[in-house]
């Protein structure tokens, strides 16, 4: 009788803290739009990425303070006596979906698929020579030069099994172009934290824990349900009544009304995303002004007054809602290089404005076109028309082309736009990344981005030499002078730093990411 | 009766191709696919050699030939997008957009026939008034303002039916079907009256006008003055006469219900063909949208086409102008 | 039973000015006799004022940027912005006053929806009339791409317009051009309607024994057609000009949701209606409310005149 009774007693201890443990928690997450693909190579971009750091996983990661965490590899670092080489640890007793073991054949075969032709990763690799299994939990990575900042590059290049490709023919990154399909684009074998139930592209795709990831603790969503929903004003009628339970773009408007509305809470916190207006330098005139035998934007006058004149405390306020870190360089402080010092910002001075426009010759102004998308980046289209008002004061009338990011895109791709707003994210976390693309001369490999076609030789020579600098206080010092010649030449004017918002049912805990890429694993219940 | 036939499918035939052509011209125009397909990390090189690998950088017609070529045999290539075959993408999703067509058009032409008759009958009361001119508040409105106000009443504020999506659904082989769960129905609701609207208003106005039109005839008269019942002429000879060119009509706007799709697809992120047009536009996935065009221009043919054959059947007057060679 | 009081009317003063004439037309009798037509065409004519007046009557002028201060926005219904500015119909998120918005915006959607809707008179008359006249492969070619064009939503048939003007505008010119782009794609997508119309009407007339005669004398008939058919399908035409009308305004507002419309600098109500749907759930219901209303009111109008039009000059339906 007693030990029948104990025995009860202890199986109702038993059972409910297994129902602590395993209660099954779903997450309905809802963002604007669905992942690509899941071939991990195939695409670079953010969604993409974001969905498939749940299924597969990578050497290193970032925390949500933007540091460099151990994932499947546990050390990292340059080997003693090169510097060429990075060495990498692995984990050991990770295991794929599928049972199979993870070990370094794993890892050289998928930094080989990620840096091979059809891969869309390849530019993040491109100065590995050769990846070699040293053992089965050692990978050497040797690169043509030294490059110091290789792991920040590989925060999203995932880790695939290499039985698995080979037996389901995925050895190489899907050539759509030639018309294939792939069995990678819908299929998924990762030693990520949860495992493909089932997918609907652009409909529904469902994940469940995987039971045996390596982590030690079980993350407390045991199934997701991702769900894109486009329409932004569906996507929080969405969250309202009760059809899904965390809005990862959630527009800065709705926020106030969110966070003051019973059962729903918003967390925000800074994106790495500088928002940032660019010129056309050079001295052919513009093709967009009424001003004929000169390039306006060429004089630095006119830059300093079109600097001064942009209020960006305003923009903060009523366009982005208080939801933006205005900026005074075009870089976020997540990135090695910025300094408060380079990010303040003067207050805006429209007469000194005005001043500083006739002194270089304009004191009627002149008229120039503006191009902005209008779906890319957080009210991108309403902080362009926000500037075009405070040009207008001091007399440069703006046209406003306002165009979806695939049509803004091929324009500025062409440099076709004389004056256009852009953002930038920078997932290296470097300054480099920002010089590469925007600063440096435009050529086949540099300058992509640089729209207003800014040339400065000696600068070029600078952003080259902090690829395979390894003396870091000497490359930071390079660093900090190309930012100077940068902010004295106003390459580029720098409006504010984005800030994400996700929304979510008041008892869900989930801190903002600053690469946007939030883990359900980081979810917790109240 | 065959020359009539073969005449119509030559021109069905043109027809198509002059929209594919006309579908293939725009793609050219509305952005560059490149851009979207690679990353900020991407260099010119690389935009130079995936424009090279897709073929964007050959002659027009040598693509537009290529494309057709293609498309004969059912093959519009690979989505740029999400990297799957497209004409597999559009059967998938083709289920959600005929259920919800459907659903709309039985909307449309209940409701429409009923008011029709209704407002028909009683020319000069109140009801008809309020009928003929609420009826028109619903085309004064833009259609996704109609969507986000239904979302906003029935599901954010009274939560009595889903925001968004198709629910659960049920697979009867390849066909994807919502109309067997009770979440799948509550789902079509809000969805399909949106898009009901437009042709319920249309439909209600044309059988208005007909059957206005045929109580007018002499024939009802004499039916009058042979002492028939009301009911036993309204709804026995007026209606009857009403209906057959309403059904014609409403054959012929089924596609485009279909096409009409796009913004309330967009709205309640149903998962049909029209949204995926709408996603497809916004990254210029070109297959995606020339086979969508090419898709809805198919529909249309073949309705237009069994309409125009079942005239040709039913009318013997066309007959004769057929032999007659116009 | 109507005809009493409408027969003594049109009988009574044997010469009159043509006001009167007018005034004791059968249009105008139908006119006077239905309140709801009355109540549209006030709410259509003081609308269409509006529009037209906004440069002198609105109180501001939200088209020019330097007047506009961004700290006014979202300054609700007759209240005063921090910068002391008054707001009968409250600003919107760039502290433009929503009054004047919706005046200058009206000014910009009736000019592109009549102004499409001309353009789609003009080509579907036309293409009508000769396709009527002509017959044959011509009257194939054009009735056929009709029904293309019937059969395709027009909305779907503008985005394509609007697309192809994109890629052969220069892009630094494309922002001047958008309105007149607008109007083409508009009324390119909406001639069909009456271009079936004129065709019917102008079959029926070649038969006629005039426009043989014309041609045994030497005149060209296509022109005596023109004056023969014109008068008697312009009521028709006017009709669905009218509905037409209402439909371009409509037209406009759905290409703006798709982001295609005129510049957000310069909105027309399809645009303001589009960046108010954002400030839906957050409180701001103005700057979509007010918008959204006189869109609805302005289309309504304009179908209900259409509609009444269409049975006044349908005798058999009076």
């Amino acid at each position: 009788m007693h030990s029948t009774l104990a025995r009860i007693a202890s199986a109702l201890l038993v059972s409910t803290a297994l129902a602590g443990a395993a209660h099954a928690e779903t997450v309905r997450w809802a963002r604007a739009s669905d992942a690509l693909t899941l071939d991990p190579h195939s695409q670079n971009q953010g969604v993409t990425h974001n969905f498939n750091h749940h299924i597969y996983e990578t050497l290193l990661d970032r925390d949500t303070d933007g540091n460099l965490q151990p994932r499947l590899a546990t050390e990292w670092s340059v080997k003693a006596d090169d510097p060429t080489v990075w060495v990498f640890k692995l984990r050991e007793g990770v295991k794929f979906h599928d049972g199979a073991d993870f070990t370094a054949e794993d890892v050289v075969f998928s930094l080989d698929r990620a840096r091979s032709e059809g891969s869309n990763m390849k530019q993040l690799h491109a100065e590995v020579k050769e990846v070699v299994a040293i053992d089965d939990h050692t990978v050497e990575v040797r690169m043509v030069g030294p490059s110091p900042l290789y792991p920040n590059n590989i925060t999203n290049t995932f880790i695939m099994d290499k039985g698995w490709s080979e037996a389901n023919n995925v050895v190489e990154v899907q050539d759509f172009a030639a018309g294939e399909t792939n069995h990678a684009v819908l299929n998924t074998n990762g030693t990520g934290p949860y495992r493909l139930q089932s997918r609907e592209v652009d409909v529904r795709s469902v994940l469940a824990a995987f039971q045996d990831h390596w982590a030690e603790t079980k993350p407390a969503v045991t199934e997701i349900v991702y769900l894109p929903i486009a329409d932004n004003a569906t996507r929080i009628a969405a969250l309202l009544s009760g059809d899904v339970d965390i809005v990862q773009d959630v527009p800065v408007q709705d926020i106030e009304r969110l966070s003051s509305t019973a059962g729903f809470k918003v967390e925000t916190g800074p994106e790495n995303r500088i928002i940032y207006f660019g010129y056309r330098f050079g001295e052919e005139p513009l093709k967009s002004s009424n001003i004929k035998d000169s390039n306006p934007f060429n004089n630095p006058l006119v830059l300093e007054a079109m600097h001064l004149v942009l209020d960006r405390d305003a923009i903060k306020r009523v366009v982005m809602r208080g939801q933006s870190v205005p900026a005074g360089v075009a870089t976020p402080p997540f990135v090695n290089g910025w300094t408060a010092e380079l990010d303040a910002y003067p207050a805006p001075n429209v007469e000194r404005a005005k001043e500083l426009l006739a002194e270089a010759g304009y004191p009627d102004g002149f008229t120039v076109t503006l191009d902005t998308p209008n779906n890319r980046y957080v009210n991108d289209e309403a902080v362009s028309t926000a500037y075009v008002g405070m040009l207008g004061q001091i007399g440069i009338k703006v046209t406003l082309a306002s165009r979806p990011v695939a049509e803004h895109s091929p324009i500025i791709l062409a440099n076709q736009s004389d004056f256009y707003l852009l953002g930038w994210g920078v997932p290296t976390f470097d300054s480099a990344y920002i010089f590469n693309d925007l600063v440096h001369s435009k050529t086949d490999k540099h300058g992509t981005y640089n729209v207003g076609l800014y040339t400065n030789p000696e600068l070029d020579a600078k952003i080259v030499s902090l690829g395979t600098e390894t003396d870091l206080d000497k490359r930071n010092a390079t660093i900090a002078e190309i930012w100077k010649t940068v902010q004295e030449d106003r390459v580029l004017l720098p409006v504010h730093n984005q800030v994400l918002a996700y929304a979510m049912k008041d008892n869900i805990t989930l801190a903002v990411h600053p690469e946007n890429q939030p883990l359900m694993t980081d979810v917790a219940f109240d | 009766m065959l020359t009539f036939i073969l005449r119509r499918l030559l021109q069905s035939i043109v027809v198509m191709l002059v929209v594919a052509f006309v579908a293939f011209l725009i793609f050219r125009f509305v952005g560059d696919p490149v851009s979207s397909m690679l990353g900020q990390d991407s260099t010119m090189a690389d935009h130079e050699q995936l424009r090279e690998r897709l073929g964007l950088n050959d002659p027009f017609y040598l693509q537009f030939f290529r494309f057709v070529a293609n498309a004969l045999q059912g093959e519009f290539g690979i989505s740029y997008r999400l990297q799957q075959p497209v004409t597999q993408l559009i059967l998938e999703r083709l289920p959600a957009t005929i259920e919800l067509a459907f659903a709309s058009a039985t909307i449309a032409l209940v409701f429409g026939i009923v008011l029709g008759i209704y407002t028909a009958l009683r020319p000069r009361s109140l009801e008809t008034a309020v009928v003929m001119t609420v009826s028109l508040v619903g085309v004064s409105l833009p259609t996704f303002l109609i969507g986000i106000g239904l979302i906003y009443v029935f599901a954010v504020e009274l939560k009595m039916l889903p925001s968004f999506g198709r629910g659960e659904v049920v697979n009867l082989g390849w066909w994807r079907t919502g109309l067997l769960t009770q979440s799948g129905l509550r789902s079509l609701i809000l969805p399909a009256i949106t898009l009901s609207l437009f042709q319920l208003t249309l439909i209600m106005r044309l059988v208005r006008a007909e059957m206005l039109e045929v109580l007018r005839t002499d024939y009802i008269r004499f039916a009058r003055a042979r002492g028939l019942s009301k009911r036993a002429i309204n709804f026995g000879h007026a209606l009857r006469n009403t209906l057959v060119p309403v059904i014609t009509i409403a054959g012929l706007q089924l596609g485009s219900v279909i096409a009409f799709a796009i913004i309330t697809e967009t709205v309640f992120q149903w998962p049909g063909v029209g949204s995926l047009f709408v996603n497809s536009v916004q990254v210029v996935d070109v297959p995606v949208m020339a086979a969508y065009l090419v898709f809805v221009a198919l529909v249309f043919v073949v309705i237009n086409l069994i309409v125009d054959i079942l005239y040709f059947l039913v009318d013997p007057r066309l007959r004769d102008g057929a032999k007659s060679g116009r | 039973m109507t005809d009493l009081p409408h027969n003594s009317e049109r009988t009574a003063p044997a010469k009159t000015s043509r006001l009167s004439a007018f005034l004791n037309s059968d249009l105008a009798w139908s006119y006077r006799h239905s309140p709801v037509t009355i109540i549209a065409s006030i709410v259509a004519a003081t609308l269409i004022l509006m529009a037209a007046a906004a440069p002198w009557i609105a109180p501001y002028n939200p088209f020019n940027p330097a007047t506009l201060n961004l700290m006014d926005g979202f300054t609700p219904p007759n209240s005063k912005s921090m910068s002391g500015n008054y707001f009968l119909l409250g600003s919107d998120s760039q502290g433009r006053d929503v009054l004047s918005t919706i005046m200058y915006g009206s000014r910009v959607s009736l000019f592109v929806g009549i102004s499409a809707t001309l353009l789609a008179m003009v080509m579907g008359v036309g293409l009508g009339l000769v396709a009527g006249y002509a017959g044959g492969l011509a009257d194939t070619i054009i009735m056929r791409v009709a029904d293309v064009q019937l059969s395709f939503p027009a909305i779907l048939i503008a985005l394509l317009v609007f697309g192809i003007a994109r890629g052969l505008i220069p892009p630094n010119q494309q922002e001047g051009a958008a309105v007149w782009v607008l109007i083409i794609a508009i009324g390119l997508a909406n001639w069909a309607q009456f271009a079936r119309t004129v065709r019917g009407a102008t079959m029926v007339e070649r038969q006629k024994d005039y426009v043989a005669a014309a041609r045994i004398l030497g005149v060209n008939p296509f022109l005596i057609l023109l004056r023969h058919v014109l008068p008697n399908v312009m009521g028709p035409v006017l009709v669905i000009g009218t509905i037409g009308l209402a439909l371009a305004i409509i037209e406009e507002a759905t290409l703006s949701y798709l982001g295609v419309g005129v510049p957000p600098t310069q909105p027309s109500l399809g645009t303001l209606i589009r960046i108010g749907q954002q400030f839906l759930f957050s409180g701001e219901w103005w700057i979509l409310f007010f918008p959204a209303i006189t869109l609805v009111a302005l289309a309504l109008s304009v179908n209900l005149l259409g509609d009444w039009l269409r049975d006044a000059l349908n005798p058999r339906l009076r």
